[in-house]
């Protein structure tokens, strides 16, 4: 098994994190775009897709079946099914491929729910490094108008309900997107993430976001040219 | 009663404390007959008067299904199978392991995280990850090891069951021989050095299986009566008491 930090492929891996409602899935559909009609064979992975642990997600979602830990592991097990199915070997083939959402999703849900720090980054360690990890970082209370606009109401874990922090799933909302911006917070030095200020307008966000991915984009060109000899 | 101990991180959100069951762990490769010394285990402490809880991989509501869908359809790469059965066991632990012990059962459990470790160490995981993960794991108050000595004897046995030889049994994701049979003797061959390796570390009491049912059967009451018995008695629902004791070393010298 080779571990977070020492996967050598040609491949690029882009990643966007952030609270939900920080704009993050727009700005990477946009770079998507961008990448497409540069000519790159850019693949796409999404949080929470495995076609093999999907059915177990719905209906344990449906029927609470969760706990803090088997949240943590089960959404482990769809990451480690995307790692081996969709993420390791586009990039092998030297191809893009950007994440939306990844391993600092999990760090910030599941502390926030009470697992432990050390183990949550433990049970992820098998996880590629990212190229970039993008944070856009939006203020609690934008993030939470935004996904009060376009959901009328929010689901059960996704308010954190299972943790009884409050009565309402508003209240409980509020806090459990707070604990995860404390933990977004921390994860910026100890991952290098790099962050964007979501509370800028949509276009500025993806300039600043291009102008990065184009640095890497070049070194691997480079590395193309080198070979060629 | 005995303290709950972890073999790393504690699960999240759990009281540490003393419980009064017993978690009696049954472990062995694939064929060696546990699950039949499993049945006769339970029917033995139920007729003592133990209330006996038993379970094993892949039976948790949250996630057995979806693993057998995954085996059935031999598309489980090996992190994920790992991961998949980790949260099988988490979910085993929290809702079924955990409240049986404090509710004074006997937990008997058909593999522990054993079993998952041996899979994943073979596969290539890194040891020290499953070990991490599997952390939260409550320390059992016994393991019983049964070892056969031979991965051809393993396959015997597995023929005699009537059964076959089963895709994931035999190690056939791992390209270890070009049929069935080869590759199960390559695939338990490796799995019963990792289980020697680990008999050690975890301090597995070793049950020579190849034993006839029987005599396999009755060295298991004798070990776990004293497991069981290790304890004063308690006014405890579902605790045995002195009488309940006696009978069940009756039984175990006679069974």
């Amino acid at each position: 098994m080779i571990s977070y930090g020492h996967h050598r492929y040609p491949g690029r891996l882009f990643v966007v994190e952030g609270t939900d409602g920080s704009g993050k899935s727009t700005q990477l559909s946009l770079l998507y775009q961008w990448l497409k009609s540069e000519g790159y064979s850019v693949f796409f992975s999404e949080w929470n897709s495995s076609p093999l642990v999907k059915d177990t997600t719905k209906r344990a979602k449906k029927r609470r079946l969760f706990t803090p830990t088997t949240f943590s592991l089960l959404h482990a097990t769809d990451f480690a099914d995307r790692t081996e199915r969709d993420i390791i070997p586009p990039l092998k083939a030297g191809a893009i491929v950007l994440a939306d959402r990844y391993i600092y999703t999990a760090f910030a849900r599941d502390v926030a729910r009470g697992c432990d720090r050390a183990w949550v980054r433990e049970v992820y360690k098998f996880a590629v490094k990212p190229t970039v990890a993008f944070f856009f970082r939006a203020p609690l209370d934008v993030a939470i108008d935004r996904i009060a606009s376009a959901r009328p109401q929010l689901k059960y874990y996704e308010a954190g309900l299972d943790m009884d922090w409050a009565d309402n799933e508003e209240a409980s909302f509020k806090i459990f997107q707070g604990k995860i911006l404390d933990e977004y917070d921390h994860m910026v030095n100890e991952f290098g993430l790099t962050v964007i200020d979501g509370n800028q307008p949509i276009r500025t966000q993806q300039r600043q976001m291009r102008e990065i991915v184009s640095r890497y984009l070049k070194e691997k060109l480079k590395e193309k040219a080198v070979l060629a000899k | 009663m005995r303290q709950m101990k972890f073999y790393g991180t504690a699960l999240s959100g759990v009281e540490i404390e003393p419980y009064p069951g017993k978690l009696i762990v049954i472990e062995g490769t694939d064929g060696v007959g546990r699950s039949t010394q499993v049945s006769l285990l339970r029917t033995w402490m139920e007729s003592a008067g133990y209330a006996v809880l038993d379970t094993g991989m892949t039976r948790s509501v949250l996630a057995g299904r979806g693993i057998k869908d995954a085996r059935a359809g031999h598309i489980l790469g090996r992190l994920t199978m790992q991961l998949y059965y980790a949260t099988d066991f988490a979910d085993r632990l929290e809702n079924q392991i955990l409240p049986a012990l404090r509710a004074g059962f006997v937990v008997l459990t058909d593999r522990y995280i054993y079993s998952a470790i041996a899979r994943g160490v073979v596969r290539g995981a890194d040891p020290e990850w499953i070990r991490a993960i599997y952390g939260i794991a409550l320390v059992p108050d016994a393991v019983f090891y049964l070892r056969l000595r031979s991965a051809e004897e393993l396959a015997g046995r597995v023929l005699a069951s009537g059964r076959g030889f089963d895709y994931w049994e035999s190690g056939m994701d791992m390209g270890l021989g070009d049929d069935y049979y080869d590759s199960f003797i390559a695939y338990q061959k490796l799995l019963l050095k990792e289980f020697d390796r680990m008999s050690g570390e975890y301090g597995f009491e070793v049950i020579d299986a190849s034993r006839p049912v029987k005599r396999v059967a009755s060295g298991l009451r004798r070990s776990i009566a004293k497991v069981i018995e290790d304890e004063p008695a308690r006014e405890t629902a579902g605790a045995p008491t002195e009488a309940r004791k006696a009978d069940l070393r009756e039984k175990a010298k006679t069974g």
